[in-house]
């Protein structure tokens, strides 16, 4: 919580690479395609113009719900992936990033739109929830990290840190507890390092920095009190439009129950407050942030290299995607491509991190249902070959650190591949029979499962939802064939929809993705033998980086959805801006409106079906 | 779906059966080989159909040659000199900054000389990436195997690794790392003979230079030789 004015003397080298940095690179203005253009034509060229390197500037942020209104309704960009915000100290304002695109697929519009950093927490901009509910989180996330008020926001309060808080953590002039330097590699480390600890180090080092005037004997502020504000004002007659909630006519006292953040239910340290009428659930908010450690913020101290194992442990069950869609983004920005072999070699570790990861989310869906740990035992003994597989090519079990700009870290023997193809080719079809067979027609799952936690298909696409819980809701909608990237377009598989929208078919189409994935993995086997071995390093490795100053947002599916990376490189060896488009947090977003009418013991079910993973929630 | 309760005892079929095989393996084992091998540690082939698991602490899994837990330095065991020449390249790759390195100065001259005089890896610190042992230029630090390091006391004396901690002869790498091991043995080879190649080229070259220059000036034996230089990293 230190602010700008703690005195850290800014070494002689980070003054020579900001006067570096002084010199900036010309900016190209971004080419304006033809949904731009007619954008621009609607609303003249005053209003719209093309932004920095993509997308395009919406000049006045007061008119930035009417430009969306038109997005949405004239141009039906149904679905916002992602939104988010970058800070230009240097030219004194905060802007703010869009992405909006067709649930039919191809590449999502950006627009932007700027606010000056004094006006931000107090003028603020119009909020787009009454156009994209799947916004919610983000304009909050915004709200916590950068001090953007977004006017007309139903709950605005902070989502990742406690209420409280002081400062907005991902503005430039914000500094950390061990604050050290602004960009790494530190000038401490070498060539006189002497060790010290960050401890010692440090002048704030109990990590405690109160504003002036502050006397903390006087601080009674419960941080809850917000939460607990929203929740007693709301009616339970104004639930949402889709499941209205009608008390039945018995008059119950409406109780308020804490669920976690330590309870084996939430998959990590996730608080879900429920207000029950009985056993039903009236209204339900979640409170998170109990695993953040500003990723992004680490990342932007980070080189471009560095930041490569930081991401394995955003969703720490899928790495490999997850170092895929940010190589993919570097890698776009450096205009390089991998090699062919290192290019199979990416989709054949994804697809096998798909497969284990559907099989330790059904295990644990078991689990939430109260099959304790003998369903989730099997699969995660699957999972198990892939771990080791991992281990032993990469070196890790699941921070793989496998991916590198340009190629992969290692190349597979025969033997390894031999392996994979036991794998894909006996034990995973053989394993994923025998799942079926305990699962899918049984009673009892069927029963606690079958029209449970719906959510209709325009309700996921206005909450912005991605990933297996969209496609069980009968939207047809896979990265891979929707925005192809990597190698996915020379492969022969199918996108599985199923369309229940509940839990039982959130469970089905993981299942079906399994099979296609293993589809995959079959032609990939086959294909990658035609590579050149040894092969998986385009040019020379290196280990500083300069990355070409852009714009880039890469995205890719991960087994839980939509992962995208936003990323702004302003030349140098560190990103500029980092964001990450997690889709763990965004799908939670429609938690809500899934649980409320439902059962308490639904809502975890409900919860397992959507498979979030904590460390990408919270970053 | 037919009849209730079907799918329910198809399930518990499947349970039975996993029940079973759990025990099948081991009487394989017993009727095969027990008491002539130990049992076999790593049992995840992917043709068994029981346990998986080992009896961790009391039997430890054999780790993969490539698998990574926390670095160390290996000490030449031909010269008794540790290889780091303290170039700072792993310093500068490690994501969480954890590597310090202080390098040695010649007294005189001030000049870096290639050794380090203190290295210090914060092991409480490392996310275990293995850039360090990666980005090496001269297979000066490798990544370990053993993963038992906790601690329960201080963070300082007990996690901060010195450079004495982190020595290990080269024997050890080898025989954790064959295959890195041998490719290091065969780029030595194929250095050294490149290495005598160009020694070879430059005795030629410096013959036909001092039978050019026999008349001249020898100006080139009073010059003195430079100091050794640390052998420079490669480009990037
Ligand atoms: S990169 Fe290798 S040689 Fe250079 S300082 Fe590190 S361990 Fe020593
Ligand atoms: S393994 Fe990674 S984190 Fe650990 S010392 Fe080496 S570079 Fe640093």
């Amino acid at each position: 919580m230190a602010e700008a004015t703690t005195t850290v003397p800014p070494a002689a080298k980070t003054a020579a690479r900001a006067e570096k940095a002084e010199k900036k690179p010309v900016v190209t203005l971004a080419t304006l395609t033809p949904e731009m253009a007619s954008l621009q034509q609607h609303f003249g060229a005053d209003l719209i113009q093309p932004a920095p390197y993509e997308g395009v500037l919406i000049t006045d942020p007061a008119r930035l719900t009417e430009v969306t209104n038109f997005l949405h309704d004239e141009l039906h960009l149904e679905s916002l992936t992602s939104a988010t915000a970058v800070d230009f100290i240097k030219e004194g304002y905060i802007e703010l990033v869009y992405h909006a695109q067709h649930i039919t697929g191809g590449a999502p519009l950006c627009f932007k739109t700027r606010v000056s950093r004094k006006d931000a927490d107090t003028v603020g901009l119009p909020s787009l929830t009454p156009i994209y509910p799947g916004v919610e989180f983000q304009e909050r996330e915004i709200y916590d990290l950068y001090g953007v008020r977004f006017n007309g926001h139903p709950d605005l309060r902070r989502i990742l840190l406690w209420e409280g808080f002081n400062g907005y953590p991902m503005r430039k002039d914000w500094h950390e507890a061990y604050y050290a330097q602004d960009t790494k590699p530190y000038d401490t480390r070498w060539p006189a390092g002497n060790h010290k600890l960050d401890e010692e180090r440090v002048p704030w080092a109990d990590n405690v920095n109160y504003p002036p005037n502050f006397n903390p004997a006087e601080y009674t502020r419960n941080p809850d009190e917000g939460l607990y504000d929203t929740m007693y004002k709301e009616a339970p007659e104004q639930g949402p439009t889709d499941t209205p909630y009608q008390n039945t006519g018995i008059k119950t006292d409406e109780l308020i129950v804490n669920m976690g953040p330590q309870h084996p239910s939430t998959h990590g340290v996730l608080r879900m407050v429920v207000k029950l009428d009985g056993e039903t659930i009236t209204d339900l908010k979640l409170v998170l942030g109990y695993l953040h450690r500003n990723h992004e913020k680490i990342a932007e101290r980070n080189t471009w290299l560095h930041n490569i194992p930081y991401t394995d442990r955003l969703d720490y069950i899928t790495g490999m995607p997850n170092e895929l869609g940010y190589v993919l983004g570097v890698e776009k920005l450096l205009k390089i491509k991998p090699t062919e072999r290192a290019d199979y070699l990416r989709v054949i570790m994804c697809e096998l991190t798909r497969v284990a990861s559907h099989f330790w989310s059904i295990g644990f869906l078991l689990n939430d249902l109260g099959a304790f740990y003998t369903p989730a035992l099997y699969f995660i003994t699957e999972r198990e070959f892939v771990m080791d597989l991992f281990d032993e090519i990469t070196g890790s079990r699941m921070m793989n650190n496998y991916m590198r700009f340009g190629g992969v870290a290692r190349d597979v023997t025969p033997e390894q591949l031999d392996k994979i193809r036991v794998l894909v080719n006996e034990r995973f079809p053989r394993a994923i029979d025998e799942m079926e067979r305990l699962l899918s027609d049984n009673e009892i799952v069927r029963m606690r499962t079958i029209g449970v936690g719906y959510l209709s298909a325009e309700r996921c696409v206005a909450y912005s939802v991605t990933g297996p819980v969209l496609r069980a809701s009968g939207v047809p909608y896979d990265l891979r064939r929707a925005d192809p990237y990597s190698l996915y377009d020379r492969f022969d598989f199918d996108v599985p929809v199923l369309y229940g929208g509940d839990v039982y078919d959130r469970y089905r189409v993981r299942v079906l993705e399994m099979r296609q994935s293993l589809r995959i993995l079959e032609q990939a086997l086959a294909q990658i033998e035609q590579t050149k071995v040894g092969d998986i390093q385009a040019g020379k490795k290196a280990y500083i980086h300069r990355v070409p100053a852009g714009e880039v947002y890469s995205r890719v599916e991960t087994p839980k959805g939509e992962l995208g990376f936003y990323m702004i490189s302003d030349g140098g060896q560190n990103a500029y801006r980092y964001h990450v488009r997690s889709a763990s947090f965004i799908n939670l977003g429609a938690l809500k409106e899934m649980t409320v009418g439902m059962k308490v013991a639904d809502a975890v079910v409900i919860l397992g079906s959507l498979d979030i993973v904590l460390g990408e929630v919270d970053r | 779906m037919s009849l209730l309760g079907t799918g329910i005892l198809k399930g518990l079929g499947v349970t039975l059966k996993h029940f079973i095989q759990t025990y099948a393996e081991d009487f394989k084992y017993i009727g095969k080989k027990a008491g002539i091998e130990p049992r076999p540690l790593r049992r995840q082939n992917p043709a068994n159909h029981g346990m998986v698991t080992v009896e961790y602490p009391r039997e430890h899994m054999v780790m993969p040659e490539n698998f990574r837990y926390i670095p160390f330095l290996v000490k030449d065991s031909a010269t008794g000199e540790d290889k780091c020449t303290s170039c700072g390249i792993c310093a500068k790759v490690c994501p969480p900054q954890c590597i310090w390195i202080v390098r040695t100065e010649d007294p005189v001259t001030k000049r870096p000389v290639p050794a380090p005089k203190e290295f210090h890896i914060d092991t409480s610190v490392c996310m275990n990436c293995g850039f360090c042992a990666e980005f090496c230029p001269f297979d000066a630090i490798k990544m370990d195997h053993n993963y038992e390091i906790t601690s329960m006391s201080n963070r300082q004396t007990e996690l901060v690794f010195d450079k004495d901690r982190l020595m290990m002869p080269d024997t050890y790498h080898a025989g954790i790392h064959p295959a890195d091991w041998a490719r290091e043995l065969e780029d030595k080879k194929a250095d050294e003979a490149k290495k005598k190649a160009a020694a070879e080229a430059k005795v030629a070259a410096d013959a036909k230079k001092a039978a050019a220059a026999a008349t001249g000036a020898s100006a080139a034996a009073t010059k003195t030789a430079p100091p050794p230089k640390p052998p420079a990293p490669p480009a990037q």
